[in-house]
C-alpha cells in the first residue's frame, strides 16, 4: 500500500484525495497550514460580509475525512527532500512518502512597491489573510485597493459592506481590460461607480507611505496625488505558492514544472492547481491556470494517475465566471479583449446596461469561438455542446433559448437579441422554441 | 473572528446608514407592536383605534423601512451582516424572540385565557383588541384564533413586503411571493371570514342551536388539516343550513387530496403547495426569510427528518383511518382502542399543537424557518414522496460552473445541501425541496435553475463533470 501525500487541502489537493480514494486503497494524507479541513476559498468574501460564516464554506462534513480513510495534517512543509521522499516540517519533525502531490496553491503578488509590507497592507488569498483583513480593517476610514481584477472588485464589496470608503487603483484604463472587451468592461465601471466604488482608471501605485508605527497612512500615485487611507489591498494577480521548494531538486519556473500527467522532473512528484506550471501549455491556455475550475479538473486528472490509470490532463471548451457586485458572468470558449483578425464580433447589450452577450466566431466558417454573457445564466452544457458539434453563430442564435438558464419568469431577450444581429448582418435568423429534447441531448 | 457592528436590521446592505424616514418607519411599527402589548396589559385603549393603529402601524411601517432599506441599492441580494447580528445568527435578540413567540403559541394552545379570551362574557386584554373586526365580519366577538388568523395574516403580509423589496430584481421570487400572500390574505382570511359572516360554517340558528363548524381555507388540505375526516367536521360539511358552500368544500377537500395535489406535484413538483400558497410556508418565506439560514445541513439532520416527517404521516393516516372507520361504523372504539383518547387526542397535542405551532415557528430563531415543514408535515411528506420518484420537477445543476461556496446550502431553508449535489454537476432532486428558490437567486455563479421536464434521467450523476476532456466515458 503505497502513501500519498498531498500538501494543500484546496480544490486541486482534495480532489485529487477523493479520485484517487475512490479508485484505490493507498495511504491517503493532506497536509495543511492553513485550515483543518478543505474550504471553498472562493467563498471567502462571504464570511467577511456575513453572508456565511467559516463552518458553512466547508463542502464535506468533517466526519468525511475519517470516513474515507483521508488523514488530515495540519502542518507547515519547510523543505522536499526527494531524495529520501521525505517531508520536512517547520516544527522539526518529517515524514515519508511514497507519491508526493504539491498543490500549494497561490500567494498575492508583490511588485516591490515602497511601503508594500507595511501594517494595514495585505492581500486576500488565504484564511489567515482573511483574519488580518478582519483586524485590518478594523474601525478605519478609506481603503484603497490596488488592481483591477477579480479579487480587487471582491475587495471592494467586501469593504462597502462594512460601510468603509474604497478608493479603487486601476493601471489599466478599464477595469479587467486585459481580459473583458471593452463594452464589458466598461459595464463593470459603471457598476462600481453605482456602488459608490471611488474609482480611478489609469491611475498606478507608485508608493505606500507608512507612519512611525508603519502602519499604512496614504499611498501616492504615479500622478503624484496623495490618498488617505488606513488600509491598502493588493490584489494585482497571484502566483504559485512554491517558495518551500526552491531548495528542493523540484524543478521550478514560476511554478511546478509538470508534463501533461502533472508530472514534475522527479519520477514520484506531482503538482496540481494553481502552483502547477505546464511545460507545453493547452491549446490557448496559459501554462500557469489559476481558476478554481482547473484546479479542480486537474486533481479529477490527477487522482486516476496515482491510483495507475495513468490519464492527461485534457482540459475541454473553456469556460469561467465571476460576479462583479451584482452582475453575474460566465465566459463560454474564447472571447479575448480585442477580436482576433480572423473572427467577428456581435455585441448586444440591455437598456439597463446590466445584461450583455457578446458572441465571437470564425468569420470564414462562421464557428462559434467564444461567448460573454453578463447579467443572464447561460447553459454551461448547451455551449459545451454546440462548440463540439462546431456550430456556426447563425444555428446558436437560433437555439439560444435552449441555452437560457435565467430562473423561471425572468423576461426573456432572445428575440431582441436576434433582431439586432439579423438587422446588423442582414440575416433573416428565427428564434426557435425552447426544446426539452435538444437540451436532454446536451448531457447525453 | 470578531462581528461587524450590530444594527437594527435584520438583513441590511448598509448597517450604520439607518436614516430619519427609517427609524420613522420602524417608530410607526414599533408602535404598532406596542399597541399590542398594551391591550394585552388591559390599558383602556379604544379599541377600534387601537387595532387600526396596531394593523395600520405594522404595515406601513415595514414597508416605509424596508423601502428606504433596499430602494437605495441596485437589485441584487444582500445578505451582509446576516452571520453577525443578533436576532439572525442565535444571539440574544434571537433568543429573546424565540421564547416570546414560544410563550405565545404555548398561550394560544393551552391558556387562551391569559390572551384575554373569555369563553362566556366579554373578552379582555389582547383578543379584546380584534372584536371590532371580528364584529365587522360576522358579528361576534373575536376568539383567539381570530385573532390568530389576524396576526398571521398581518405578519405574512408586512413581512411579504419587506421581502418583495429584497429580492426585487428576481421575478420567480416575486411572482412567488405574491401568490403566497394573496393566498393567505384571500383564501386564508378574508373569504373565510366573509363567509362566517354570511353564516356558511360557524352558525347559531335562530333557535340558538350551534350548527357546527368546518374550516374554510381551500387550500388547507389533509393530511395538514388533520381534524378535516373527524365527524364535527365531516358533520358540518353536511348541515344543511350550509349549503351548497359544505358540499362543495367536501369534494374539493377530498379532490385536493385524491386529484390536484398528485397532479400539480407531478408537474411541477410540490412547490406549487409549499412555497407558493400554503400558509405555513407562507409564513415560512416572509417573516421566516431572516431565520432559513439556521437550518442543520448536516447528513445526521437529514436522517432524523426522514424518520420524523415519515413517522408524523404514518401517525396521521392511522389517526385517520380510525376516525373514519368511527365515523362510518358509528363507534367511538376501534380495536377496543378509544379513537378520541388513543388517536386523535395525541395527535392534536403532539403533533397538531406542540409541532406544528409551539416548535414550528417558535423556534424560527433557533433551528430555521421550516421546522414543521421538513420534520412534521405528512402533507410534505406526501407530495415529498410524489416528487422524489415521479415528478418533472428538478433543480438543474449548471454543468461545471459551481465553486462550491456553499450560500446554497446555507441559505436552503429545508437543510438540503445543495452544494453537495451542485460540486458534482448532479441535479437536485429531494422530497424535501419546496423550490422556494432561493439557492438559485444567492448562486453567484449561475448554477441552480428549478425547473420542470421530462423525469428521464432526472436525477443521474455525470460520470465526469462538463468541461474535462480527460477522461472518455463508454457510452
Amino acid at each position: 500500500m503505497q502513501h500519498v501525500v498531498i500538501i494543500g487541502n484546496g480544490i486541486a489537493g482534495i480532489t485529487t484525495a477523493r479520485h484517487l480514494r475512490k479508485l484505490s486503497d493507498d495511504r491517503i494524507t493532506v497536509i495543511s497550514a492553513e485550515t483543518d479541513h478543505f474550504f471553498s476559498r472562493t467563498a471567502l468574501m462571504y464570511i467577511y460580509m456575513g453572508h456565511m460564516k467559516y463552518e458553512h464554506t466547508k463542502p464535506y462534513e468533517d466526519w468525511f475525512w475519517e470516513k474515507n480513510r483521508i488523514e488530515l495534517k495540519r502542518a507547515y512543509v519547510s523543505a522536499v527532500d526527494t531524495a529520501k521522499n521525505e517531508l520536512q516540517f517547520q516544527d522539526g519533525s518529517s515524514l515519508n512518502y511514497d507519491k508526493l502531490v504539491i498543490a500549494t496553491g497561490s500567494k498575492p503578488n508583490k511588485f516591490g512597491w515602497p511601503g508594500q509590507d507595511s501594517k494595514g497592507v495585505q492581500g486576500l488569498y488565504s484564511y489567515q489573510d482573511l483574519e488580518l483583513m478582519e483586524a485590518n480593517t478594523k474601525d478605519i476610514k478609506r481603503a484603497v485597493i490596488v488592481g483591477g481584477g477579480l479579487i480587487g472588485i471582491e475587495m471592494a464589496e467586501m469593504l462597502l459592506s462594512r460601510n468603509i470608503p474604497v478608493t479603487f487603483l486601476v493601471r489599466e484604463r478599464s477595469f479587467w481590460s486585459n481580459v473583458l472587451p471593452k463594452e464589458e468592461s466598461e459595464m463593470i465601471n459603471r457598476h462600481a461607480l453605482e456602488h459608490h466604488v471611488d474609482l480611478r482608471l489609469s491611475t498606478e501605485l507608485d508608493e505606500i507611505v507608512a507612519d512611525e508605527q508603519g502602519r499604512v497612512k496614504a499611498v501616492k500615485t504615479k500622478s503624484g496625488e496623495t490618498i488617505v487611507c488606513q488600509f491598502v489591498g493588493l490584489t494585482a494577480g497571484v502566483s504559485p505558492n512554491v517558495g518551500f521548494i526552491k531548495n528542493s531538486e523540484i524543478e521550478l519556473n514560476r511554478g511546478v514544472l509538470v508534463d501533461e500527467f502533472l508530472r514534475t522532473n522527479i519520477e514520484n512528484v506531482y503538482a496540481a492547481g494553481d502552483c502547477a506550471e505546464f511545460r507545453e501549455p493547452n491549446g490557448e491556455r496559459k501554462p500557469i491556470e489559476q481558476v478554481w475550475y482547473t484546479g479542480r479538473m486537474m486533481g479529477e486528472v490527477l487522482g486516476r494517475t496515482l491510483a495507475g490509470k495513468q490519464t492527461a490532463y485534457k482540459p475541454g471548451n473553456w469556460f469561467n465566471s465571476a460576479k462583479f457586485f451584482d452582475i453575474e458572468y460566465q465566459t463560454y470558449g474564447w472571447v479575448w479583449p480585442e477580436k482576433k483578425d480572423d473572427e467577428s464580433d456581435f455585441y448586444w447589450e440591455h437598456e439597463s446596461g446590466k445584461i450583455c452577450l457578446r458572441l465571437r466566431w470564425k468569420s470564414d466558417s462562421g464557428k462559434l469561438t467564444g461567448v460573454n454573457n453578463f447579467g443572464f445564466r447561460l447553459r454551461h452544457h448547451a455551449l459545451d455542446k454546440w462548440f463540439k458539434e462546431e456550430r456556426s453563430v447563425e444555428y446558436v442564435l437560433e437555439h439560444l433559448r435552449d441555452a437560457n438558464f435565467n430562473p423561471e419568469f425572468y423576461k426573456q431577450h432572445e428575440q431582441e437579441i436576434i433582431h439586432q444581429f439579423n438587422s446588423e448582418n442582414g440575416t433573416q435568423l428565427k428564434l426557435k422554441k425552447k426544446s426539452w429534447q435538444r437540451i436532454l441531448d446536451f448531457v447525453s | 473572528m470578531s462581528q461587524a457592528d450590530p444594527s437594527l436590521s435584520i438583513s441590511n446592505p448598509h448597517p450604520d446608514k439607518t436614516d430619519a424616514i427609517q427609524k420613522a418607519g420602524l417608530a410607526l411599527a414599533g408602535l404598532g407592536l406596542l399597541t399590542f402589548f398594551l391591550a394585552w396589559g388591559n390599558v383602556p385603549i379604544p379599541k377600534a383605534l387601537g387595532l387600526a393603529v396596531a394593523l395600520g402601524g405594522i404595515i406601513i411601517g415595514t414597508t416605509i423601512y424596508s423601502w428606504r432599506l433596499y430602494k437605495n441599492e441596485p437589485e441584487g441580494i444582500k445578505n451582509n451582516g446576516v452571520m453577525f447580528k443578533s436576532l439572525t445568527s442565535r444571539g440574544v435578540i434571537g433568543w429573546t424572540v424565540g421564547v416570546i413567540l414560544t410563550a405565545f403559541y404555548v398561550l394560544l394552545y393551552w391558556f387562551p385565557e391569559y390572551l384575554g379570551y373569555k369563553e362566556s362574557g366579554a373578552n379582555e386584554g389582547f383578543v379584546a383588541l380584534f372584536d371590532p373586526l371580528s364584529q365587522f365580519f360576522k358579528g361576534k366577538p373575536a376568539s383567539q384564533w381570530f385573532m390568530y388568523g389576524t396576526l398571521y395574516t398581518l405578519a405574512i403580509l408586512s413581512l411579504g413586503i419587506k421581502f418583495l423589496l429584497k429580492y426585487r430584481g428576481n421575478s420567480y421570487q416575486i411572482k412567488r411571493t405574491l401568490v403566497v400572500i394573496a393566498a393567505q390574505l384571500f383564501l386564508a382570511y378574508l373569504i373565510p371570514e366573509i363567509l362566517a359572516g354570511l353564516n356558511y360554517n360557524d352558525a347559531t340558528n335562530a333557535q340558538g342551536e350551534y350548527l357546527g363548524y368546518y374550516d374554510t381555507d381551500i387550500k388547507n388540505t389533509w393530511p395538514l388539516d388533520y381534524d378535516y375526516f373527524y365527524d364535527w367536521h365531516l358533520d358540518a360539511m353536511q348541515e344543511e343550513a350550509y349549503q351548497p358552500v359544505g358540499i362543495l368544500y367536501l369534494i374539493i377537500g377530498i379532490a385536493m387530496f385524491l386529484v390536484f395535489t398528485p397532479i400539480l406535484t407531478y408537474y411541477l413538483g410540490k412547490r406549487w403547495y409549499c412555497s407558493w400558497v400554503c400558509g405555513c410556508g407562507g409564513l415560512a418565506e416572509t417573516a421566516g426569510d431572516p431565520f432559513r439560514h439556521l437550518s442543520s445541513k448536516k447528513l445526521s439532520a437529514w436522517k432524523l427528518e426522514r424518520w420524523l416527517i415519515h413517522s408524523v404521516m404514518i401517525f396521521v393516516f392511522v389517526m385517520t383511518a380510525a376516525t373514519i372507520y368511527g365515523y362510518f361504523w358509528n363507534t367511538g372504539e376501534v380495536f377496543g382502542l378509544n379513537i378520541y383518547n388513543n388517536f386523535q387526542k395525541p395527535y392534536g397535542f403532539l403533533i397538531g399543537a406542540t409541532f406544528s405551532g409551539v416548535i414550528g415557528v417558535g423556534f424560527y430563531p433557533m433551528l430555521g424557518s421550516r421546522v414543521w415543514c421538513r420534520f412534521g408535515c405528512p402533507m410534505a411528506g406526501y407530495m415529498g414522496i410524489i416528487q422524489r420518484f415521479k415528478s418533472k420537477f428538478r433543480i438543474t445543476t449548471n454543468g461545471g460552473q459551481c465553486i462550491s461556496c456553499g450560500n446554497c446550502s446555507t441559505y436552503c431553508e429545508q437543510g438540503i445541501d445543495v452544494r453537495w449535489y451542485a460540486q458534482r454537476g448532479q441535479n437536485i432532486v429531494r422530497a424535501s425541496c419546496v423550490g422556494c428558490g432561493i439557492c438559485s437567486a444567492v448562486c453567484p455563479r449561475g448554477v441552480l435553475k428549478l425547473e420542470n421536464g421530462p423525469d428521464e434521467n432526472r436525477t443521474e450523476a455525470p460520470a465526469i463533470i462538463v468541461g474535462n476532456e480527460s477522461i472518455e466515458v463508454a457510452k
